[in-house]
């Protein structure tokens, strides 16, 4: 399999091993056009771009762009000084087939010169229904005041973690006998998702840290081990354990505030991860504890969770581990039975379980699983919030939502639905600069986000992309105050599972059944 | 919703005639519109007050044999009757009335020796309620009753003779529906064993409460959301045994700001409840009055969007929407009258159980 893997990252990269086959009857994905009026041949495109698809010819004195080598990841135009770089779609017209689409040739043409199975980053592109959008929020009319966050309390703070049933008082003098189990406290229902050390550069981690920080949430910190550097945000990281278990210690596991064990990524469900050895330079080595340039290859399956009982034992001993001071979370992918594996990991002490839906993101998977294997996290999450309350089991674990969450009404939407918050992930990274040009796997990220290089890992200001992360959160927290405003809500635990407040349009009967909310036009 | 609340209690436990709350609630009768009235009355059946009093409404003959069917295999009717009404112009459409004292049967006390007497009675209650079978038990507790149909509530107090009976405790409430139709089973009081409530407001939580209480095994049949209020009630105070003013807490929480002021004690106090009992807040405008037969206990939602004032006149604590209801029936004194502060309930507690019997025995 690593050969195949980088038989097709060698395709995207380009380079010589192109030279095999005689012509690639590839075309490229975008034109960049420059206007020779505006360029100043200052070669800043030349400098920017890590695909090398801007050079400057000495001999012609002139900046020449090769079109097969562009990403479409808008660096260089964002950068250039005087605007003179356009990069749009390439204008070949290619026969016009709603089967045999440009998308599908290409990836056709490129497997027929590598042999190499289709490799790609974030998430799936495809054109699924987005159901999100077909879900419509409540507001109150004349009988219930609709309530105005910036003239009245509005509560976000959301506590992840297993609580008991009901509390017990002392019956002398009403002094609680009940002890709460380990809570995260977040100010706003809304987490940073896994992201590696590795995949990410270090300064995006640092950005992600010092935003959790600042906003009262957390990040997590992926499977990919944490720096030294970071452990002072240790009251605002989520620490993975998986299939790896790179950069597992005890410093690990006591610096962070929860642990989180990854058993499945929705951009992956059912494989394990890769990160290609270009980015495993001598820091990743250290901190992932497998030599430089070779590539880190999570197993699919942990090799010790065969079955549900293995979770159990694997979820208790990082308890045992953390002295019961810390929340257990387990990340799976939704697939098919996810309501049923809820409960089972529920069951096995979890206290926090996290799906990942069919729009997850992730640095580098396989295309065909991306696009292919999973659900859509809103039926998820409503099938795994029903699931749970009619086992009366709700309370004994939190759920978080991942999986192409792209705006504040996407969170409310979620948390109406069953979600006690939500991973982002996607929307954090375009926040820093991400254009999601998709080619986080070739670790040549120009805008410095998914990559190790540090001639490009420099491109990240940490400050600065911390301040547009803590913006993005701000922002979203005041426009979720909003809408809960309008619903005349104001405490988002009347929000969590309030499946009222939300209404379908243009859904089919079962996505309703499913979602369990009632079509639009239809009252209590 | 509008709608028009009031409340009266003895707290020496000395009963009086319905006719006092009749008046009371009618007087602000610009706040409903004539879709639902209703009373709830405590001390009213001191014969039979060891029993468990069902009222129950039948959409016809054929629900009451029915029912009639299935109380008989688990209880034993002590008395049954239709409950007494007059004829009252503006009362149309209604349903059969009867009412039931019953004793549960030692064979099921036995069957379920898991369950007190008041879970067999809920489980019955919500089994028919939830049958669809055109049969509502409006009210089950224990020497009380509710009294409620679809009219202004003078009216339904006049159908019902309250006026003949005495209490100690009275529950009123006019209706101005907006939400949820106007049908007898949704008028308000609600009650479930000797739990009523009367509510004006809407609740915006009720998605997510109405489904915390389901996973308790409530059953939420009448089509309104005040129903969430009164089963929390059950919830927290008969099954989590807290006391009412930790239940008034979970309900309406302080704010997080406000816990983060108090002393620790306290905070980890509302921290915990809150953490646990998250959706059991009721979120929205409402003012709710709460009896258990033992005290009324009236407040408001967390902004105060609706209206609530108290009084106190002698051993008489009134609760109502609007000043003039409870100058109608007492007079007051300046200084009498006092609007309770968000987040305080107003509280008129019978001086002790023991009282009210002695009252009712004489």
């Amino acid at each position: 399999m690593t050969a195949d893997l980088s038989a097709a990252i060698v395709v995207v990269i380009g380079g010589n091993q192109r030279m095999y086959m005689k012509k690639s009857l590839l075309f490229p994905d975008f034109t960049v056009t420059r206007d020779p009026d505006k360029c100043i041949q200052c070669e800043v495109c030349v400098r920017q771009c890590a695909f090398e698809a801007h050079s400057f010819d000495k001999a012609a004195n002139k900046i020449e762009t090769d079109n097969s080598k562009c990403v479409g990841c808008l660096r260089c135009a964002t950068m250039c000084p005087t605007g003179a770089l356009t990069v749009s779609e390439y204008q070949q017209n290619i026969k016009k087939n709603k089967n045999w689409t440009e998308k599908q040739l290409k990836e056709l043409y490129k497997q027929a010169e590598t042999g190499g199975i289709l490799l790609t980053g974030m998430g799936t592109d495809k054109d699924y229904k987005i159901i999100w959008d077909h879900i419509l929020l409540d507001a109150a009319q004349v009988t219930n005041p609709s309530i105005d966050p910036l003239r009245e309390p509005m509560e976000l703070r959301t506590y992840l973690g297993s609580k008991p049933d009901r509390i017990k008082l002392q019956i002398t003098n009403y002094k609680l006998q009940t002890k709460l189990p380990p809570q995260l406290k977040l100010e706003t229902p809304i987490l940073f998702s896994a992201m590696s050390y590795g995949a990410i550069s270090l300064n995006t981690m640092r950005a992600l840290a010092r935003a959790a920080d600042e906003c009262g949430i957390f990040y997590n910190t992926g499977e990919g081990g944490l720096p030294k550097e970071l452990y002072k945000y240790g009251k605002n990281t989520i620490v993975q354990v998986a299939s790896g278990r790179f950069g597992v210690d005890s410093d690990y596991l006591d610096v962070a505030s929860a642990v989180e064990i990854k058993v499945g990524q929705g951009a992956k469900p059912g494989i394990g991860g890769h990160l290609p050895g270009e980015k495993v330079t001598e820091e990743i080595s250290r901190i992932r504890m497998i030599p430089t340039g070779t590539d880190a290859l999570s197993p699919a399956p942990h090799h010790d969770i065969y079955s549900i009982e293995d979770l159990s034992q694997l979820i208790y001993s990082l308890k045992e581990a953390t002295c019961y001071k810390k929340p257990i979370s387990v990340k799976v992918a939704a697939v098919h039975n996810i309501a049923a594996i809820a409960s089972g990991i529920v069951r096995a002490g979890a206290d926090i379980v996290a799906i990942d839906g069919l729009r997850g993101g992730t640095g580098a998977a396989p295309t065909r699983i991306r696009d292919n294997v999973g659900i859509p996290i809103e039926l998820a999450i409503s099938a795994v919030d029903s699931r749970l309350r009619e086992e009366g089991i709700r309370n004994r674990a939190s759920i978080i939502a991942a999986g192409g969450f792209r705006n504040s009404a996407d969170v409310v939407k979620a948390i109406a639905l069953g979600a006690d918050a939500v991973y982002i992930g996607t929307a954090a990274l375009v926040a820093m600069g991400c254009h999601l040009c998709q080619k986080c796997y070739t670790g040549k990220c120009n805008w410095g986000i998914a990559t190790q290089d540090p001639y490009l890992v420099k491109r990240l200001n940490p400050e600065i992309a911390a301040r547009r992360l803590v913006n993005l959160i701000k922002a979203w927290s005041h426009e979720i105050k909003e809408m809960m405003g309008g619903m005349g809500i104001n405490a988002v635990e009347s929000l969590r599972g309030n499946r009222l407040r939300l209404r379908g349009f243009d859904l089919h009967e079962n996505e309703l059944k499913i979602l369990d909310i009632k079509p639009a036009g239809e009252s209590l | 919703m509008g709608c028009s609340i009031a409340g009266i209690i003895d707290e020496k436990g000395n009963r009086f005639s319905g006719e006092e709350i009749i008046h009371a609630i009618s007087k602000m009768y610009l706040r409903a519109n004539g879709l639902g009235g209703g009373f709830a009355g405590y001390g009213i059946y001191p014969a039979h007050k060891d029993e468990f009093c069902f009222h129950i409404i039948y959409n016809d003959e054929k629900a009451r044999e029915n029912t009639e069917s299935y109380l008989k295999h688990d209880f034993e009717i002590v008395k049954e009757e239709p409950i007494p009404t007059r004829t009252v112009k503006s009362i149309v459409n209604r349903p059969l009335l009867f009412r039931y004292f019953l004793r549960v049967k030692d064979e099921i006390k036995k069957q379920f020796y898991e369950m007190t007497q008041e879970d067999i009675v809920m489980r019955s209650v919500m089994k028919i309620n939830a049958a669809q079978s055109g049969a509502f038990v409006i009210s089950s507790g224990k020497n009380m009753g509710i009294f409620k149909g679809v009219g202004f509530a003078s009216d339904i107090g006049k159908f019902y003779k309250l006026e003949e009976y005495s209490g100690y405790c009275w529950l009123a409430h006019d209706r101005f529906p907006t939400n949820t139709p106007g049908w007898w089973g949704g008028a308000h009081p609600f009650g479930l064993l000797n739990f009523s409530i009367v509510h004006n407001g809407e609740i915006s939580s009720y998605g997510i409460n109405k489904r915390y209480l389901e996973e308790f095994g409530y059953q939420l049949t009448l089509h309104t959301d005040s129903e969430v209020i009164l089963y929390l009630f059950d919830l927290l105070l008969r099954k989590h045994k807290l006391p009412m003013a930790v239940a008034h807490k979970i309900l309406c929480p302080p704010l997080w700001s406000e816990i983060e002021r108090m002393p620790d004690v306290s905070k980890n106090f509302f921290e915990t409840l809150r953490i646990i009992y998250g959706s059991a807040l009721i979120n929205g405008p409402s003012a709710i009055i709460v009896s258990d037969g033992k005290m009324m206990f009236g407040f408001t939602d967390r902004l105060k969007l609706r209206p609530l004032v108290a009084a106190r006149n002698g051993s008489k604590f009134y609760l109502a929407s609007e000043e003039c209801a409870i100058q109608e029936v007492c007079p007051l004194k300046k200084g009498d009258v006092f609007f309770p502060k968000v987040g305080e309930p107003a509280i008129g507690k019978l001086r002790s159980q023991m009282t009210a019997d002695k009252k009712q025995r004489r």
